[in-house]
């Protein structure tokens, strides 16, 4: 079952083209960045949603990602460092039918932002928020951040960091999150499709794109987006289908008692991991996240899980309501008159 | 017997016991009473941190104190005239506020070898001769309270948690005062959650009312006449209440949808219980996880055009700084609800201080020049908190409201304005999209445009990068950064041409100005109507407008000799002032997590006069 849409959003006129949604601000990214590519796709796909420009709302932080509403003709919001989540929040409280995007980096959700990320996704606000994970402190010129691998030599590491660094959608998803994809700054076509779905989820929506900053960590995820390597290191998720990889799908995934393992499909496909993407039970989302961690497997990308539970701006709508039903509309003389009253003749 | 009836002018009564013991309970429902019956009244309950400190410890005493009169009053009061303790702890704690040959109410029960020597006492006080001073009623309230409620298959403990509705009921024939307010407030608060104490307790209080009228202890009662007032309608309100009802009003007047962020944090965790019960006027209230959260839900949901507020104490709004900058550079309208409490860091969170003023003068990074007001009293939140909605609505500036502990729960007769009255606030949306520029600015109040997201044509992006004058776009030009600095700090100075001219009571010109802000009003207000009786050329001002000052301070200063300047901190407003104004204003200061007593400044206002 697809999750569709049922918010008030007005139908636009799908007359809409990506230049549309282009601003006058000259994008002052590096050459190269892979923040061109992930713009370059959003403003693709933002006419195939169907939605007046003036409803979107683009909300950002703080780092090399953030810049991002600036390049975008919609309404748009840079905010502070790690807080872009409370805001989007308040926007979206305050006017239920906007289309609320939240540009975010590793940095900027997950360590100083970090609790804000969690308690959005735990809300589950219709909110759709884009991580760009490059693994790097890249608008402070290079230091290590919350997914960069332990030992990594950094400006601020020069004998290695000591971190273990989290897995964003495992993380997502302990906190509840209903809707939570992996994409690639480098393929086009899935990000757009990924964009696309996390739109069409009601609830938040969180997608992690794999992000090349070519300046402080360039090639970092190059092993699962470059065509030689990315066959056999990457796992495409496909609602109902086993879990194949490989050049020519020759590859499978199947669980050895509790640990996945890659076997070869010529004996068929019957023992491979189906995927469902719809499971309100999260082990098989979480299993599959964890994957990522586990270096002889192959990283999952697509969606983990879209599953469907009431918004808070509806139930803090339907909560006005119904005070309104069985209180009556607020009376502000009533209000101020009220409790243990007297009159001074 | 037939018994006494004594007229007197005022009272003072302070209830005293554990913190479970219920004291703010009944205190407050004899300032109802109080209130109803037509008295000018004052309260300061005065509470520990510590939810419930281990019984009898002077840690866990909590006392309640209030003023009642049939005269205008200002204070809760320096000394009491009757101290009601339920234990050893809180006569340790509160006999030093208990007047001379005042009357001392105690639970006998409680007076046992343990809770003696859990209060310090190595002989029972009852029984010696160290309160010959007073006039000493020990009652077995806890007995008498249990004798009273035999019949009602209550067990001892939960017969114990009435007995300070048979305290109340005590006070209240000592004053003279009808049972049946309370009567009503016990079935409707008890009525969903503890109907089995609807009974026991209006027993234990009439019971308790009964046992002064049957016993030879009591041969006196008083009776407080009522107060004048301007005709009109009242109820009684505490400060964070009246900081509600201000906020609903506005939100209300203005037609904007009222959005609450907040933290719990003491003393502002009222403010969300308040606004959370009025869904039915639209208001949403949002318990965020963190401090800076719940200023980001007020930012955002002010930039999607609804009234953002976030209310905190001083540590939450150390936190929310960065926040606030922010709304200060987007010039979104924003209202900071900062209830003071003692500080720094934790500090005392219980006790009350004014020592956040430079912190949200100067508190964030570069310069970032805010309004802040600050309310005098329990009922002026209701005005100041308004006025700050009106201020960033039509400023398009975050506005910080300033109250503090000692108004916020002190309550008072509250006479309730008429809708009608209320100042218009008009939030202007943009709608036009001809020429449509996010940092264009109106001509007088440099306000620049609030363009709500869902309006066609005025899409738009802002941020907290410094903005290029008219476009918002980012800029690091340096002639414009200056530019932009000094038309923010313009915008907010220019709120000063409609802030009213300073009102001086008492003397308009002459020896001694008292110069204050804030929760000191009362205080400072006693203190110069008596010296005004004595003949004194002594004059009160009092700051509702913070920053900017109102633009004729400088010349009312001008008019005294000396400047003084009362404050619950080490001298802020008198560095603001003296800064401002090069005048030497002289500081009285006190930095204890107490208000003023009325003996404190009238002794400093006498070596100026």
């Amino acid at each position: 079952m697809k999750n569709k849409k049922s918010s008030g959003i007005p139908l636009g006129v799908p007359t809409l083209t990506p230049k549309d949604f282009t601003s006058d601000q000259d994008e002052r990214w590096c050459p190269g960045c892979g923040d061109y590519s992930i713009l370059a796709q959003t403003r693709r796909i933002m006419p195939e949603l169907g939605i007046p420009r003036e409803n979107i709302v683009f909300i950002s932080g703080i780092g090399c990602s953030s810049r991002f509403p600036y390049y975008m003709n919609t309404y748009g919001f840079h905010t502070i460092h790690g807080r872009a989540p409370t805001i989007a929040s308040g926007v979206k409280m305050a006017n239920p039918d906007l289309s609320v995007w939240v540009i975010t980096g590793d940095g900027d959700a997950l360590s100083i932002g970090g609790n804000h990320f969690i308690h959005l996704l735990r809300r589950n606000f219709d909110i759709n928020v884009l991580l760009f994970n490059n693994r790097i402190y890249g608008l402070t010129k290079g230091q290590y951040s919350p997914t960069s691998e332990q030992g990594k030599d950094t400006k601020s590491s020069p004998f290695g960091s000591l971190e273990a660094p989290f897995n964003p959608i495992s993380l997502a998803l302990a906190a509840g999150a209903t809707f939570a994809a992996r994409s690639l700054d480098r393929d086009p076509e899935h990000l757009r499709s990924i964009i696309k779905a996390a739109f069409e989820h009601k609830g938040t929506s969180f997608i992690e794109i794999y992000q090349n900053c070519n300046e402080f960590n360039d090639k970092t995820f190059f092993l699962y987006t470059e065509k030689d390597t990315k066959a056999d290191n990457t796992v495409f998720l496909q609602h109902g289908e086993p879990l194949l990889f490989g050049k020519e799908h020759e590859k499978g995934i199947r669980l050895n008692g509790f640990q996945p393992e890659v076997t070869t499909v010529t004996n068929g496909t019957d023992d491979l991991i189906v995927h469902d993407q719809y499971a309100e039970n999260t082990t098989l989302a979480n299993f599959l996240a964890r994957m990522s961690d586990m270096p002889e497997m192959p990283h999952p990308i697509g969606i983990f899980r879209s599953v469907q539970h009431t918004c808070y701006e509806d139930m803090m709508t339907d909560q006005i309501a119904s005070a309104k039903q069985q209180r009556g509309e607020g009376d502000l003389e009533a209000l101020l008159n009220a409790g243990n009253t007297w009159v001074v003749e | 017997m037939r018994k006494q009836v004594e007229q007197i002018q005022a009272a003072t009564v302070l209830f005293a016991g554990d913190s479970g013991d219920g004291s703010q309970t009944i205190g407050t429902q004899m300032t109802e009473t109080s209130a109803i019956v037509g008295n000018d009244v004052a309260t300061l309950p005065d509470y520990p941190a510590e939810i419930k400190a281990p019984a009898g410890s002077l840690a866990g005493v909590s006392g309640f104190q209030l003023h009642f009169s049939s005269e205008t009053i200002h204070t809760p009061g320096d000394t009491c005239d009757v101290l009601v303790a339920m234990n050893p702890a809180a006569l340790k704690v509160n006999l030093h506020k208990l007047k001379a040959n005042g009357i001392l109410i105690v639970n006998s029960d409680n007076f046992a070898r343990k809770n003696l020597r859990l209060a310090g006492y190595t002989d029972n006080p009852l029984e010696d001769d160290s309160l010959t001073k007073y006039q000493v009623f020990p009652v077995e309230l806890t007995k008498l309270t249990r004798k009273t409620l035999e019949s009602t298959g209550l067990g001892n403990k939960d017969m114990d948690r009435c007995k300070n509705f048979f305290a109340l009921g005590m006070i209240l024939w000592l004053y003279s005062r009808p049972m049946d307010h309370t009567i009503r407030w016990i079935k409707s608060r008890f009525a969903a959650k503890y109907p089995e104490f609807i009974e026991p307790n209006i027993l234990a209080l009439r019971a308790g009312n009964t046992y002064c009228e049957a016993t030879e202890q009591f041969a006196t009662s008083y009776e407080v006449k009522p107060a004048q007032f301007a005709p009109g309608k009242y109820r009684n309100i505490a400060g964070n209440t009246s900081t509600v009802l201000g906020l609903v009003a506005a939100a209300h007047q203005s037609g904007l949808q009222l959005v609450y962020g907040s933290y719990p944090i003491t003393p502002a965790s009222d403010i969300l219980h308040g606004l959370a019960n009025y869904r039915n006027f639209g208001i949403v209230t949002m318990q965020m996880e963190d401090e800076i959260a719940a200023v980001g839900v007020a930012i955002g949901a002010a930039f999607s055009g609804a009234l953002g507020v976030t209310g905190s104490s001083g540590p939450g709004l150390a936190l929310k700084s960065e926040a606030i900058n922010l709304a200060m550079i987007t010039e979104l309208p924003l209202v900071v609800c900062n209830i003071q409490r003692a500080g720094p860091s934790t500090g005392m969170p219980t006790k009350t201080e004014q020592a956040d003023l430079l912190q949200m003068f100067y508190g964030r990074n570069g310069e970032s020049p805010i309004p802040i007001l600050a309310a005098c009293r329990p009922t002026d939140c209701f005005d100041t908190v308004y006025e700050a909605c009106r201020i960033a609505v039509k400023y398009r500036t975050p506005v910080i409201f300033l109250s503090e502990l000692y108004i916020a729960l002190g309550a008072e007769p509250w006479q309730i304005p008429d809708v009608a009255d209320l100042p218009k606030i008009e939030p202007n949306f943009q709608n036009n999209v001809n020429g449509f520029e996010p940092y264009t600015r109106n001509a007088d109040t440099l306000a620049r445009p609030w363009a709500k997201p869902g309006t066609p044509g005025l899409e738009h992006r802002i941020g907290g990068l410094e903005k290029s004058d008219i476009t918002g776009n980012v800029s690091y030009d340096a002639e414009n950064h200056e530019k932009m600095v000094s038309i923010r700090a313009e915008k907010v100075k220019r709120i000063a041409d409609e802030i009213p001219p300073t009102e001086i009571f008492g003397a308009q010109e002459g020896d001694l100005l008292v110069l204050g802000w804030g929760g000191t009003f009362g205080t400072i207000r006693t203190v110069v109507e008596n010296k005004l009786e004595e003949g004194h050329a002594i004059g009160h001002a009092h700051l509702r407008h913070l920053n900017p000052f109102p633009s004729d301070l400088g010349e009312v200063l001008s008019r005294f000799k000396t400047v003084l300047i009362p404050e619950l901190n080490s001298g802020q407003l008198r560095q603001l002032i003296r800064n401002e104004f090069l005048v030497d204003a002289i500081g009285l200061n006190k930095v204890q997590g107490q208000p003023f007593q009325v003996f404190e400044l009238e002794s400093k206002i006498e070596t100026y006069i």
